[in-house]
């Protein structure tokens, strides 16, 4: 069966569904969002713990902004703070799974049509995608196709890890689906894998699920420790052990040491990667540091109608984040819709190591919104600098220190440097 | 029809036992099955084709480069033609992409003629040597330095896992006992002879030992010694489905001093699969990949098909060959025991498997067993797992006689919910979410269970209760 719509956005977690939600609102006709689980929401669905924005100034599916606006960051941040000095969940505002029926009920109530069960799985014509649903495959062609399809954690086998294949080794999705969406034990003794937050959540679900918590490990020299949960810094996993059921994960000190945990359980965190496959299939360009849709500053990517939000663009940032890109682009899809025209793809931003990626990934206007930059290592006051053919840009020290799991916000200011017909524009430290 | 997994076994006596319901084990059931016997095929597993069977490099050979006049030139000639038929009616998926022996150095390319020849002295005559340029045309992303290939247009990809459990399915809907969970522990020979098993005692007039990488011990246990099983592991990476679009030929290594060497192949399930090593061990249980495994891997794979190591990995694995001090098969048949040995079946077993089993019923049949009244079997219809096959989340029709069929549950994959419920309420139903993921792709893909590892185990454990 062949369809038209006239935006039809790829995945319903907060990306996807705060721009359906702003798009709907604003009158951009059919808005339909695909959503390949059995429900809308997202990964927050099978977060049971809080952080996900104000409780109480949510109650009004209509409150956009506040829901999925921009807003949310400094809040989040705050209960983010207040969570590290040990407030338990229920002070952090809302839980992910309130958060998700919320997001979901917003876009609705905008006039967004919400399609769950169904699935985008190629494309069959520039702006048109394969669909298959139980109603049947479909060929859905609108006039812009959003991508918020979101990322996923990488597995012990995209890491490389060596040794048997037993049962009992998950990534922090498997875990969280498991124990809060069915119920389901995963065993008694874990070793968890990373140590930045998604890893501290992965250590209270399995705590929660009954399972005891070894140790935590990170090849990271820094990190913050859980109390009650050993934590291992400058330690790789060696080796998983263990026949049908695995039995324990051998590990190395970047010293040379090595032992063995014993665990019928490991959970490998917070390696994220964009889930790329239809950007890839659609042959959308993408950023080599992200591994994401390349995008510029209103999230446009390289091919025309095509517009890329959320986690998608580079693994996981929170969902507020992700919410108020997908709020941040219903202009430019408006716009779109309008009949602007597609610009030239602008100057490049690459990073230089230890930096890992930058997003918007390309300037061909001044940007608005705070640029993210993620290092790859911890760092302490980095002195960022940006340049373009030799000129230097722009140059800031970030007080305090820096980890691998949260994202610098470079305000955008200097970006009206930038000649967008220049070179690539670096950003690097020092 | 019968399956059992659990409890004592049935009293009687077998006509026939095969120890071992890996690829060749259920091949030789499956041709008993067309006899009027009473059969029985037994594994300490909790699945068919659960050791060496699920761990190959699935590649339907032409046997182009055995040893000629061997015993297994001959059976892998023959298997070939017999499963490559048997896919074609039973819904194996089979991809025919030809191979190419890319040589990298002056050496290598000296080979080649040899090779060409040798081809021919096994009947394989469509071999021919193909000039770099050509090479470069047909392979755009291979390494540099190429300087010619021998291109072998007959080889294939196969799904091992579909292949085992077709035969076990026909087998057993024909009317042979499955045992599993059933390890043969001890054997007092004799007429019957008196099989003890992790679930008691089975008596049997003949015995066929397809153990694999234990048919060693079952040939102790009888009071022979013919030969020694060494397991050489072989690892393997297999990459994501994004990768697919590199490579179009199975780009075999040109066979040196050390064994076949590494490959890059397509896989039926639309991956690119890297490997294996060769390493001789000496614990059967070995089954780990290690980080030097990897390594060398990566090296191999990075002059190949450079841009091969960019993509993401999707599964690391090792499967052990049944080595033995021979070089050929070690199939032994002897009549006054009314016993045949499948030993050494090294790393072309999956191709030989339908003339392995010809060939031991042959020999069971010289020993005495009554072998008239064959009858033709039921054909099988199996579920498809290749991608260059229609599959059901495609199948507008198929969707809509049963919209489970289009419930994805497995996304990487497209694996639907239909297909898994399907595959846990066939004849021989999965013993573990790994069966299950043999039997239908679910969790085989790039999240590996990220997205739907809980619902399917929900979905496994929900059948079993
Ligand atoms: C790395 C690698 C790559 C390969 N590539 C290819 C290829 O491309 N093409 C090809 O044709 N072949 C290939 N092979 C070879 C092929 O996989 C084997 O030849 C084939 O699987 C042998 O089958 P089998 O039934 O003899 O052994 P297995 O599959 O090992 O089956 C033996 C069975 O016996 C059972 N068993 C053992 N002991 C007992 C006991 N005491 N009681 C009960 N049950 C018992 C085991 O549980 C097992 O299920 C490859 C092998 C490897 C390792």
């Amino acid at each position: 069966m062949n369809r038209a719509v006239d935006v039809l956005v790829v995945g319903a977690g907060p990306a996807g569904l705060a721009l359906a939600a702003g798009l709907a609102a604003a009158g951009a006709g059919r808005v339909e969002v695909l959503e390949r689980d059995e429900h809308a929401g997202g990964i927050p669905r099978q977060c049971h713990h809080g952080g996900f924005g104000r409780a109480g100034a949510l109650g009004d599916p209509g409150a956009l902004a506040d829901l999925l606006g921009l807003g949310a960051y400094g809040a989040t941040a705050r209960l983010r703070r207040q969570a590290e000095r040990g407030r338990p969940d229920s002070a952090l505002g809302l839980r992910g799974p309130a958060y998700a029926r919320r997001a979901v009920a917003a876009a609705v109530a905008a006039g967004a049509v919400v399609r769950t069960g169904v699935c985008a799985t190629g494309w069959a014509g520039p702006l048109s995608l394969e669909t298959t649903g139980p109603a049947g495959p479909e060929r859905i062609t609108a006039r812009v196709v959003v991508l918020a399809t979101g990322a996923r954690e990488r597995p012990r086998s995209a890491r490389l890890v060596p040794g048997s294949r037993p049962a009992g080794v998950l990534t922090t999705g498997e875990l969280q689906q498991s124990v809060h969406l069915y119920g389901q034990s995963v065993g008694r003794r874990a070793v968890v894998v990373g140590a930045e937050p998604v890893a501290r959540h992965a250590v209270r679900t399995l705590r929660r699920s009954g399972a005891e918590v070894v140790a935590m490990l990170t090849g990271h020299r820094r990190a913050t420790a859980l109390p009650g949960v050993p934590l291992l810094t400058a330690t790789t996993v060696a080796e998983l052990r263990g026949r049908g059921r695995l039995s324990g994960v051998a590990v190395r000190h970047e010293d040379g040491r090595s032992g063995l945990l014993a665990c019928d359980t490991v959970v490998f965190t917070g390696d994220w990667i964009p889930d790329h496959e239809l950007a890839r299939r659609g042959g959308i360009a993408l950023d080599a540091g992200t591994r994401g849709p390349s995008v510029d500053g209103a999230f446009r990517t390289a091919t025309p109608g095509v517009f890329a939000v959320g986690n998608a663009l580079r693994g996981v940032e929170r969902a507020a984040t992700a919410a108020a890109e997908g709020a941040a682009a219903t202009g430019p899809v408006l716009a779109r819709l309008a009949g602007a025209p597609w610009p030239e793809p602008g100057a490049r931003l690459d990073v230089r190591a230890p930096l890992a990626w930058v997003t918007p990934n390309r300037i061909v206007e001044p940007a608005v919104r705070p640029l993210l930059l993620r290092s790859g290592e911890p760092l302490d006051h980095p002195v960022v600098t940006a340049s373009q053919d030799g000129r230097p840009l722009w140059r800031r020290r970030f007080p305090g220190p820096v980890s691998p799991s949260r994202s610098l916000r470079l305000s955008p200011g200097w970006t009206a440097r930038v000649d967008p017909s220049g070179g690539p524009v670096v950003l690097s430290l020092g | 029809m019968s399956l059992t997994t659990a409890g004592a076994l049935p009293g009687g006596t077998y006509d026939v036992t095969v120890v071992g319901a890996g690829v060749v084990g259920s091949a030789v059931a499956r041709e008993l099955a067309r006899l009027p016997l009473r059969i029985a095929l037994v594994d300490a597993a909790d699945d068919v084709g659960d050791g060496t069977s699920k761990a190959n490099t699935a590649i339907l050979h032409t046997g182009f480069d055995a040893v000629p006049g061997s015993l297994e030139a001959r059976l892998v000639r023959d298997g070939q033609r017999m499963l490559a038929a048997y896919a074609a009616e039973s819904g194996i998926p089979v991809e025919p992409l030809g191979a190419l022996l890319v040589a990298w150095d002056e050496e290598q390319r000296a080979a080649l003629p040899g090779l060409a020849d040798k081809a021919v002295r096994n009947g394989y005559r469509a071999a021919r040597l193909a000039p770099a340029e050509e090479v470069r045309a047909r392979e755009p992303e291979l390494g540099p330095g190429v300087l010619g290939a021998l291109d072998v247009p007959g080889e294939s990809v196969i799904c091992p896992w579909t292949t085992t459990l077709a035969y076990a399915t026909q087998a057993v809907r024909a009317g042979v006992d499955l045992h599993l969970n059933c390890p043969v522990t001890g054997v007092a020979p004799g007429d019957p002879h008196t099989v003890a098993t992790g679930r008691g005692v089975l008596r049997t007039r003949y015995l066929v030992n397809a153990a694999g990488l234990y048919a060693d011990r079952i040939d102790r246990l009888l009071g022979h010694a013919e030969f020694t099983v060494t397991p050489r592991r072989g690892q393997l990476i297999v990459f994501d489905e994004l990768a697919r679009g590199l490579v179009r030929h199975i780009l075999l290594p040109v066979p040196g001093a050390l064994g076949k060497g590494v490959l890059v192949s397509p896989t039926v399930y639309g991956k690119v699969v890297l490997g294996p090593t060769a390493e001789d061990l000496d614990d059967k249980t070995a089954t780990g990949s290690t980080a030097e495994g990897i390594a060398l891997l990566r090296e191999k794979g990075r002059r190949i098909l450079p841009a091969l190591l960019d993509e993401e990995v999707t599964a690391v694995y090792a499967g052990l060959r049944a080595a033995t001090e021979h070089e050929d098969y070690a199939i032994r048949s002897h009549p006054a025991r009314r016993y045949v040995a499948v030993g050494g079946i090294r790393s072309t077993g999956l191709t030989a498997s339908m003339a392995i089993a010809a060939h031991v019923v042959e020999l069971l049949a010289e020993g005495g067993l009554p072998t008239a009244g064959a009858r033709d079997l039921e054909p099988v219809r199996m579920p498809n797992l290749g991608e260059a096959f229609p599959r059901p989340y495609r199948d507008a029709a198929m969707i809509a006689s049963d919209p489970e069929y289009g419930r994805i549950v497995c996304h990487c994959e497209r694996v639907t919910r239909g297909e898994i419920r399907d595959a846990l309420a066939g004849t021989v139903p999965p013993g573990s979410p790994d069966g299950l993921r043999r039997r239908t792709r679910a969790r085989a893909g790039r999240c590996q269970g990220f997205h739907c590892g809980a619902a399917v185990r929900a979905l496994f454990e929900e059948a079993r209760r």
